[in-house]
């Protein structure tokens, strides 16, 4: 093992430009999430600190760094300062394998996917210990459902991650993408995104799973006691979780650099390309916060134990078996649309337009009431809105 | 370099594992245990097995720790000022020290098979096939045994639950 010094000064330089890379990433998001959610809901968003509002994250980071940072008396203060840098320490790490374009990475792995798994399992940790060391009750809960909600989503999205090494016969994320250079693994397995994508929400916390610090329930959960810095911690690495959700999907699923080019683009357009595609997953994901609203903690526990996860099974068995038998890659397609169409159908049967049935329900309340002439007390409780309309129309 | 951080890991590993026995909060405990676990798995990446390192890494430090961890966050942070005392612990010590010795023999017995300076790792294409080609069988009896462990877990609480009461939580 001989590590020279220029090998070490290398790899602190590529270390430097990938923290800077991935907190400017982090700090955009923030900033793309307000302005982008405030187009949804008809508002400007912050646009008042620099150009467009773009200055508005620096000016609330220095505003939570300047305030005072606090923790309980009774807390165990050790881990409750530790915590946040175990989320955070993870969700950085696993940027190490991600390559942005063919040559541009820290390390290449050979086990690249393997590595991400392994090393972000381990922000659970500090979620939990969170909630924990606060020794405060929704600290607690929260700490709770977040290990609850994170273990379960972990297994469809390590399937899925699984799906595609099988696809691409490869650990590593460059190949991976080779392999995707003229079909992306979108059009082979489109199931596999979904799932993908609705169990990285979960992983990552995002709105319709945001169960395990619902400002409405458990007011904040494990990062209810913090204030200043540390929140700041846990906030960034938020959206640190997110950008990595961005760009595994466009890795995993979009073609990374590669699609639908085909060849090796020069590196400045590689990443160019690659950042458009995570930048789309990523308002995708800021587009369904805008949309639905908050799952309960049983829907959520449903979600991924009675769909998510016979689903990501089911997908690995159908992938299995094209691979084996060695069939062409759009019959894996339409399989996985036919295994996909399974819960839409039964949930459509399930709840089919709840609208129309309630319209229904009080159609034919309506025709009961028309059809019996009704005894007097409800005549006498009819006329009331009556006169009072009749009233106004004549004071008007 | 190897030597020295060999030294830093190992040194680590012992001290965490030290913490896990002696530490008097059962919350510490947990976490020490996963330090000792992390020291493992660098320990793995010394010897160029990469992949049993994130294995490790998976398995302890983001399974077994958090469901420990999950177990524990039911407890109060000050219940455990003496959890450490217990009157059998002369028999723990017997088993452990004998199971110390039996594995410190085999390794120290078996040393002189294996070359400690020149070593490379394996492609995991070649681990692979040798745990799905020459090891199926002990591989496949390893999930039964587990599935196995996991099902009688089930039973053992919901019958806990059924009783009525909690069971005991040791």
């Amino acid at each position: 093992m001989n590590v020279t010094l220029s090998d070490a000064v290398d790899l602190g330089i590529r270390l430097f430009a990938l923290f800077n890379v991935v907190a400017l990433g982090a700090v955009s998001l923030v900033w793309l999430e307000r302005r982008f959610l405030g187009r949804l809901q008809g508002r400007p968003g912050p646009n008042r600190v620099g150009p467009f509002g773009l200055l508005q994250p620096i000016a609330d980071a220095i505003k939570l760094m300047s305030k005072e940072d606090v923790a309980p008396g009774s807390s165990q203060r050790l881990i409750f300062y530790a915590a946040p840098i175990l989320v955070f320490v993870p969700a950085f790490v696993v940027w190490l394998t991600f390559p942005l374009a063919r040559d541009l990475v820290v390390r290449n792995m050979e086990m690249g996917l393997f590595f991400f798994v392994a090393i972000s399992t381990l922000s659970i940790v500090g979620l939990v210990l969170a909630g924990w060391s606060s020794n405060s009750k929704y600290a607690i809960l929260g700490g709770f459902r977040a290990a609850a909600q994170l273990v379960s989503y972990e297994i469809p999205i390590i399937t899925m991650i699984l799906v595609v090494a099988m696809l691409s016969g490869s650990l590593d994320f460059v190949s991976v993408v080779d392999a995707q250079s003229r079909v992306p693994f979108i059009l082979v397995v489109p199931l596999g995104l979904v799932i993908f994508l609705i169990a990285g929400l979960a992983e990552v916390g995002r709105t319709p799973f945001d169960i395990y610090f619902a400002e409405s329930e458990v007011v904040g959960g494990p990062f209810v006691e913090y204030s200043g810095a540390h929140w700041a911690i846990f906030f960034l690495a938020e959206y640190v979780n997110t950008f990595v959700l961005g760009i595994l999907g466009a890795l995993l699923f979009l073609g990374g650099w590669r699609w639908p080019f085909g060849e090796n683009l020069p590196q400045l357009a590689s990443v160019a390309l690659l950042m458009g595609k995570a930048y789309f997953i990523v308002l995708v994901i800021f587009w369904i916060r805008g949309t639905y609203p908050r799952m309960r903690i049983d829907q959520l526990m449903e979600v991924a134990w009675k769909w998510l996860i016979p689903l990501s099974f089911a997908l690995f068995l159908v992938t299995a078996f094209q691979l084996k038998f060695e069939w062409p890659w759009w019959i894996l397609t339409i399989m996985s649309l036919a295994i996909l169409a399974v819960p839409v159908l039964v949930q459509s049967q399930k709840q089919r337009n709840p609208a129309l049935a309630l319209a229904a329900r009080y159609a034919a309340n309506a025709v009961v009431v028309e059809a019996k002439p009704r005894p007097s007390p409800a005549a006498a409780e009819d006329t009331p809105p009556a006169t009072s309309e009749t009233a106004e129309g004549t004071s008007a | 370099m190897g030597l020295i951080l060999f030294y830093i890991l190992g040194g680590l590993t012992l001290v965490a594992a030290l913490g896990v026995v002696t530490t008097r909060n059962i919350v510490y405990g947990a976490l020490f245990l996963l330090v000792a676990m992390s020291g493992v798995a660098g320990l793995f990446v010394l010897l160029f097995a990469e992949f049993l390192a994130l294995v490790q890494l998976l398995i302890y430090g983001g399974a077994i720790i958090i469901v420990i961890l999950f177990a524990l966050m039911l407890t109060r942070t000050t219940d455990f000022s003496v959890a450490t005392e217990h009157r059998r612990w002369p028999m723990a010590a017997v088993i452990s020290l004998a199971l110390f010795g039996l594995l410190a023999g085999a390794a120290i017995g078996d040393s002189g098979d294996y070359n400690t300076y020149q070593r490379s790792g394996i492609s995991i294409e070649e681990l692979g096939k040798g745990l799905f080609e020459n090891w199926a069988v002990p591989f496949e009896i390893a999930s039964i045994v587990l599935l196995v462990a996991l099902i009688g877990a089930i039973v053992i609480g919901r019958s806990g639950e059924e009783e009525g009461g909690e069971g005991d939580q040791g």
